[in-house]
């Protein structure tokens, strides 16, 4: 008698849901950086739990490129803020508010 | 040939646009240029009334289609041209007067700074003028209507620099927008009762409306012809107009675009009929009325145009006189003469002016005649013409108008009639003797010359015309009134010993206006009686000179009234209310953008936080709805 | 209560532990070792679920080069960045949690309940381990990837070029003077700048 895949997705749901608070709540954008990949965690996750209920490896294939999505976007977004530490002196993303009028 | 009716219209539109856009390029030739498009259509013109002539009688009306127009469902305007003898007759003054007035003006407006663009818009005028008489249906013809309308007022305008020109434009087109919009109600009114809008389709239902709506109908049409032809109560506007050029005087608001409305009452005719007699009893008595008050006026005027302006209202009268007792061949027969020696008057009047440097008061003119020998004979001739003397076309005219009268039993309107041909005599020998006869009078003692030869060549014609122009109805032939039965159907002339009654009293009538005039103003000794005369009716003559007060009531009545309603709309209706509810909004709009301004904190966690509550909200909405 | 159970469980705990761990985590040296944490817990999930494969590459990549990665980046901005606590945004934090509770509810509802309707559950699971035996996991995934996903494969790998050319272009320096501050200014400092703008 095997886990069931619902304790699994609940699992997902929580680690993402933490994500998401924390992605919200913190200022250090390497740490927000963080828990999106803790977010893209929980949905990997998921797509491993659903390649087992379906029986076949499609799910761990998408797993793969949620993975290089991931990669890319680690390294773009860590050279974005790397280069406005280095103009602004700062990683806090509070301080990037150059949206507001 | 009748199939080439679109091309009279199109070649003045395109000769007016030629020089609207090329007119500087052009320069010099621009009146020739002009004077060609117009006069082309008038050999056309030629050759379609000699087709027309050719046919059947019953069959002489034709219809050209231009193109289609509007369909709407069951509506349809198609641009159709409607050539039978009325159309075709105007057809003929139009082109055949306006021809000899675009030559007329090559010499009249030589050295002008705006050569080209007058030659433009006289061109526009007659495309627009031939569209309002070839137009088969309403609206197309409302759209020649509105072009006239324009046309006058870019031309009475066009010395603009003059304030006075540039005022009497305005009035020209106030004055007739309120008659156009009377026509255009009475298009509607049509439109709805008759279903259609074509001539044939609206005349041949015309008897078979209610007499109310008939009558409706036909005084909203009516009350557009009083704005373009002139007619109490709209008629203030055309003494104005003579502040544009005397040409434009001459042919349109002499010949042809006054002339509008008699035709357009004589091409709807039916319908006047099927209001079995008020709405003709109206026009009637407008007519005889304004024929009466306009020759008053003209008897005070010193202005030689204004004094023939009041003439030109006086005839319209005779015509919607002539319209209103169901003489509708007779009203277009006077037309026709009056279109020739008042054309003919104007352009002498013109040329006087020409070398007189523009003077135009005749106090200040005399004995003109032996200077200029060709503009003072073919004067002559006008005056001898309107003032209905034997055997000048005016008297036939105007003698068969007075004979319609009688023949009808308006004994009253025939009265008056009559006393206006006195009157009518009287003014304008008043004025022939004042300019042309007696010493020799010019103002700073200018010398005089007469008219150059293209401005000869467009009197010369028309004073032959003026004295010869009664021969197209003579009566016993009545050649012009056979020949226009089919399109405005019989007029009743009195028979027996009647006729020549009316017509000696005509001619007494004149001959008693032209002595009159000459004993007080030609003869050393009527110096005494005309100071007299002047002194025993001081109210009434000074009421004349000024027009009986009338702009000053439409001032008073109309004008106030309507400055204090558009002072009202312009400062409080829209600077508080309209301005108020725009700047309200926008004040609105401020506040709140500021309240949600604060939304907008730029703290992109702050926006990731929105996104969120969105996704709780979505998945709420699907999870309560029972998909997940 | 087998095997399996307890290490879900253990699993289950060190991944909600380490995550909830990060959150109030204040230095970000700290939030990335607890993130690692998160992952192996992951990768053990994986492993339970026979994503044997999954498994691997996410302790080697994930857990191995991306972390690094992350903790060069605050090495190279300063290990010493401390968040302050009192966040400069009013009601940022308690609705950030208050919504986030209300996400993680809705998603433990649809996991309980919308799962047991969808078909297939439980009777599948044997076919996945079938095929792990067959053809072998990581023969299993190849096939796929090589065939039906060949597209999508080839299109991650212009992807990771571009991510690529695009860092160098960004993180290069054109010929200007480098900023001395390469450590960031004390966070409490570019807070109270940040409320300013």
């Amino acid at each position: 008698m095997s886990v069931p895949p619902g304790y699994y997705l609940a699992l997902a749901g929580l680690m993402f849901s933490v994500g998401v608070v924390g992605a919200l709540t913190r200022r250090n954008a390497i740490v927000i950086f963080m828990f999106i990949e803790l977010m893209l965690n929980a949905i990997n996750l998921i797509f491993v739990t659903f390649s087992r209920m379906w029986g076949h490896v499609d799910g761990q294939i998408l797993v793969f490129f949620v993975l290089v999505v991931a990669a890319a976007e680690v390294v773009v977004g860590l050279a974005i803020i790397l280069v406005i530490s280095r103009r602004r002196g700062t990683a806090n993303v509070d301080d990037v508010s150059l949206l507001k009028w | 040939m009748i199939d080439l009716a679109p091309y009279v219209i199109a070649l003045p539109l395109a000769g007016a646009l030629l020089l609207m856009i090329f007119g500087k390029r052009i320069g010099k030739a621009a009146g020739i240029v002009a004077s060609a498009a117009i006069g082309v259509p008038f050999l056309l013109a030629l050759a379609m009334l000699v087709d027309l002539l050719g046919l059947h009688a019953e069959e002489r009306s034709v219809i050209v289609t231009a193109f289609e127009w509007i369909e709407v469902g069951d509506f349809e305007a198609a641009a159709r041209l409607l050539v039978d003898p009325l159309s075709i007759v105007m057809v003929l003054v139009v082109t055949g007067v306006g021809t000899l007035i675009h030559i007329y003006s090559i010499g009249y407006m030589h050295g002008e700074a705006r050569y080209a663009r007058f030659f433009s818009y006289m061109n526009l005028f007659a495309a627009s003028m031939l569209l309002l008489v070839l137009a088969d249906n309403l609206l197309l013809l409302y759209v020649g209507w509105e072009g006239v309308g324009l046309c006058s007022y870019l031309l009475i305008g066009f010395w603009f620099e003059r304030p006075a020109a540039a005022n009497a434009a305005k009035k020209a087109f106030i004055v007739n927008r309120v008659g156009d919009f009377s026509f255009l109600i009475g298009i509607f009114v049509l439109s709805a009762s008759a279903g259609s809008l074509t001539v044939g389709q609206v005349n041949a239902e015309a008897g078979g409306m209610a007499a109310g709506v008939a009558t409706a109908a036909a005084l909203l049409l009516f009350g557009g012809a009083t704005g373009k032809s002139a007619q109490i109560p709209l008629y203030v506007w055309l003494p104005d107009a003579m502040e544009g050029p005397t040409p434009v005087s001459a042919l349109i608001h002499a010949a042809t675009m006054v002339t509008a409305g008699v035709y357009m009452i004589a091409r709807f005719s039916p319908v006047f009929e099927a209001s079995g007699g008020p709405a003709l009893l109206v026009v009637a008595w407008i007519g005889a009325l304004t024929a009466l008050w306009a020759g008053l006026l003209a008897t005070a005027e010193y202005d030689i145009k204004r004094v023939l302006a009041y003439s030109t209202v006086s005839q319209l009268g005779y015509m919607f006189l002539a319209l209103g007792v169901g003489a509708y061949s007779v009203a277009i027969f006077h037309l026709v003469t009056h279109a020739f020696f008042k054309a003919l008057m104007f352009l002498g009047a013109g040329s006087v002016m020409h070398s007189l440097k523009g003077e135009t008061d005749m106090r200040r003119m005399g004995g003109l005649r032996k200077a200029m020998p060709v503009t003072g004979w073919t004067f002559m001739m006008g005056w001898l013409a309107i003032s209905g003397i034997i055997p000048f076309s005016g008297f036939f005219s105007k003698d068969a108008i007075l004979a319609s009268a009688w023949h009808e039993g308006q004994f009253l309107l025939w009265l008056i009639g009559a006393v206006t041909a006195v009157l009518t005599a009287f003014y304008m020998s008043r004025l022939y003797f004042r300019v042309f006869e007696g010493k020799l009078v010019t103002p700073g003692n200018l010398h005089v010359h007469d008219a150059p030869p293209s401005m000869a060549a467009a009197l010369l014609p028309l004073g032959a015309l003026a004295v010869i122009g009664g021969a197209i109805n003579l009566p016993g032939a009545l050649t012009l009134e056979v020949f226009l039965e089919p399109a405005v159907g019989h007029s009743e002339v009195p028979g027996g010993i009647v006729p020549w009654i009316l017509g000696a009293i005509a001619l007494v009538a004149g001959v008693a206006g032209i002595a009159a005039a000459r004993f007080l103003y030609a003869l050393p000794s009527g110096q005494k009686p005309l100071e007299t005369l002047h002194e025993r009716f001081s109210p009434l003559v000074n009421a004349t000179q000024h027009k009986f007060y009338v702009d000053e009531l439409y001032g008073r009545a109309i004008v106030l009234p309507g400055k204090a309603l558009a002072s009202f709309c312009a400062n409080f209706l829209d600077a508080r209310i309209v301005d108020g509810a725009v700047n309200g909004v926008a004040w609105l709009v401020g506040q709140s953008s500021w309240a949600l301004r604060r939304v907008q904190t730029g703290y992109i966690r702050n926006y990731a936080l929105t996104f969120l509550f969105g996704v709780v909200v979505a998945f709420s909405l699907l999870a309560f709805r029972g998909v997940l | 209560m087998n095997l399996e159970y307890f290490v879900f469980g253990v699993m289950f705990v060190m991944a909600l532990g380490a995550s909830l761990a990060m959150l109030f985590a204040r230095n970000a040296v700290h939030a990335a070792l607890f993130l690692v944490v998160t992952q192996v817990a992951l990768a053990l999930g994986f492993l339970l679920q026979g994503a044997f494969f999954v498994a691997a590459v996410q302790i080697i990549l994930y857990a191995g080069a991306i972390m690094v990665l992350f903790l060069f980046v605050i090495m190279l901005l300063g290990v010493d960045t401390r968040e302050a606590l009192i966040d400069p945004l009013p009601g940022q934090r308690p609705l950030a949690i208050g919504l986030g509770g209300l996400l993680a509810a809705e998603i433990l509802w649809v996991a309980v309940r919308g799962v047991e309707l969808a078909a297939g559950g439980e009777d599948q699971a044997t076919a996945l381990t079938e095929l792990n035996q067959n053809p072998g996991n990581v023969k299993a995934l190849a096939a796929e990837l090589f065939s039906r996903y060949l597209l999508p494969f080839e299109a991650t790998s212009v992807l990771l070029v571009v991510a690529i050319v695009g860092v160098m272009v960004l993180a290069r320096r054109i010929g200007r003077v480098p900023n001395t501050g390469t450590g960031a200014e004390s966070a409490s400092g570019s807070d109270k700048e940040g409320a300013a703008a």
